[in-house]
């Protein structure tokens, strides 16, 4: 798989408008692992998504870090979508307990620390990982698709040219 | 009343009274089951609270003296929580409120918190509604109009992460190990709060809500920018607990500010939830209860954290005012107290 080159977000709103650029390509099945360090806004990047693919009540929709609950589920339009973070994981054979499989076979999953997941993360996904600026409040977001996630949806590579690109 | 509560890592049981007496209470910390390993994160998985529940049951009979013909009914937490645990304690309880012939309540596990301190007020001085609680653990921080059982109004809630969440993984930053809010509090001690100037996310915002999430970023900047030794861990550690401790003030300022203006003056303030444990926390809020006029109430630690009391006590609350629950009542994993004020309101 190819990476990108690094999109460059200056601000919280361009996160934000990342992530609901993404949210826009995603359908059932689709896996998207969210890597970055303690901080790096992974969560938050979550939230503006599953809020942005609810649609109209997304707004008014609690999106809690699922930390301590390892997975919080959403209804959305398109169907469900599970928002996984594996920060408390210590061995794969948990995941069975967490729902993981049904997870992966019933709507979008969106993970936190996928690197917890071992093998039982799918190659077919979409990689997503924030990195902190060089200043204060800056990020850049490296994305690095599957060839099968390039296959599956079609228009993604524009993704890559920003928020002027569309 | 029996209590079961499975929703996060703790397997508990306990047997409580209708005259507030606490007859037994037993936690199976899992986290202490794991210490011995060195690991650093709890163990999650269901199957830890099926093995360890029934044990953990019968011993809360055994140390209060009594078998299942003696009580009146089981309650377990519903929810929200971790769903693997939660279903464990919810059909357990089903299991023998059926072939007990004992009522079933499923508590919400926000409004056990909400409802301990009423519990452990002292004999002769009950806590009334209505009060204002202040719930903070690794899960959850709410400011809560307590009004009544079943009657609760959110004044203010974490827009990310949890108050305690927010300690752990700043302990983690700093290396300073596990559980992270004990570990950074005694870090903490001997550092210097002035030294790093952290943000106070939200702070003079009119609601009461709560932001940690760039608390922790800017920590992380902060850390990043200083060779990590001892003293400077020790002065992240003082900057980082006391920026959520103002944090935690100014919110609870403006959520009282709201609970007046419906309530009046003079009403108590309750601190519950894990991070109570948190001496620089509880001292900020006795002096923020003092300069309000308010009494502040803080149960005991043990009850602070994840219990079975807690839950045992809210079933008889709720028994008191309302009906028991359906068997084929669902488990919830998200599950917000307002919602469950509007479910009790529907049901009387």
């Amino acid at each position: 798989m190819d990476a990108f080159p690094p999109i460059d977000l200056p601000d919280e709103a361009a996160t934000a408008d990342l992530a609901r650029r993404v949210g826009a390509f995603l359908k059932a099945g689709d896996v998207v692992a969210l890597r970055g360090d303690l901080g790096a806004g992974k969560t938050a990047f979550a939230r503006t998504l599953i809020r942005a693919l609810i649609g109209e009540e997304g707004a008014g929709t609690d999106v809690p870090s699922p930390t301590f609950t390892l997975v919080q589920t959403y209804e959305t339009p398109g169907g469900p979508i599970h928002h996984f973070d594996l920060y408390r994981i210590v061995s794969p054979d948990e995941l069975t307990e967490i729902g993981w499989d049904e997870a992966l076979t019933g709507g979008i999953v969106l993970v936190e620390w996928p690197e917890r997941a071992g093998a039982l993360l799918p190659a077919a996904r979409l990689d997503l990982t924030l990195e902190f600026g060089a200043a204060a409040g800056t990020r850049h977001a490296l994305l690095q698709p599957s060839a099968e996630w390039i296959d599956n949806h079609a228009g993604f590579a524009a993704l890559q040219r920003g928020p002027q690109g569309e | 009343m029996l209590g079961i509560e499975t929703s996060c890592d703790e397997t508990a049981a306990a047997i409580v009274d209708s005259d507030r007496h606490i007859l037994s209470n037993v936690v199976h910390s899992q986290i202490a089951a794991h210490t011995p390993y060195g690991g650093v994160v709890p163990e999650i998985a269901a199957r830890a609270h099926l093995e360890y529940l029934d044990a953990v049951i019968g011993r809360a009979l055994t140390d209060a003296g009594i078998t299942l013909k003696d009580i009146d009914g089981v309650a377990a937490t519903g929810g929200p929580g971790l769903i693997g645990g939660v279903i464990v304690g919810v059909m357990t309880a089903k299991a023998i409120a059926a072939s007990a012939g004992k009522k079933f309540v499923a508590v919400n596990h926000l409004e056990a918190h909400a409802l301990t301190a009423r519990l452990t007020a002292p004999a002769g001085a009950p806590l009334e509604f209505p009060y204002l609680l202040l719930l903070v653990s690794g899960g959850h921080c709410q400011l809560l109009d307590v009004e009544g059982v079943g009657r609760y109004r959110r004044l203010g809630t974490t827009i990310d992460d949890a108050a305690g969440e927010a300690f752990d993984k700043a302990a983690a930053m700093l290396g300073l190990g596990f559980p992270g809010g004990p570990a950074l509090e005694k870090a903490a001690t001997q550092g210097d709060p002035k030294r790093f100037q952290l943000p106070r996310p939200m702070l003079g915002r009119p609601n009461a809500d709560f932001s940690f999430s760039g608390l922790k970023t800017a920590l992380r900047r902060a850390a990043g920018a200083t060779m990590l030794e001892d003293r400077a861990k020790a002065d992240l550690a003082a900057s980082f607990q006391a920026a959520i401790t103002d944090v935690l003030v100014d919110r609870t300022g403006r959520a009282i500010d709201a609970f007046e203006e419906k309530h009046g003056s003079g009403k108590p303030l309750v601190l519950a939830g894990g991070v109570a444990a948190n001496k620089s926390i509880r001292t900020a809020l006795a002096d923020l209860a003092e300069r309000r006029g308010m009494a502040l109430a803080v149960p005991p630690i043990g009850l602070c954290t994840d219990n079975a009391a807690m839950v045992a006590w809210a079933g008889i609350e709720r028994l008191a005012v309302g009906p028991a629950d359906d068997l084929d009542f669902a488990p919830r994993p998200r599950w917000p107290l307002d919602q469950a004020a509007a479910a009790a309101g529907a049901k009387a």
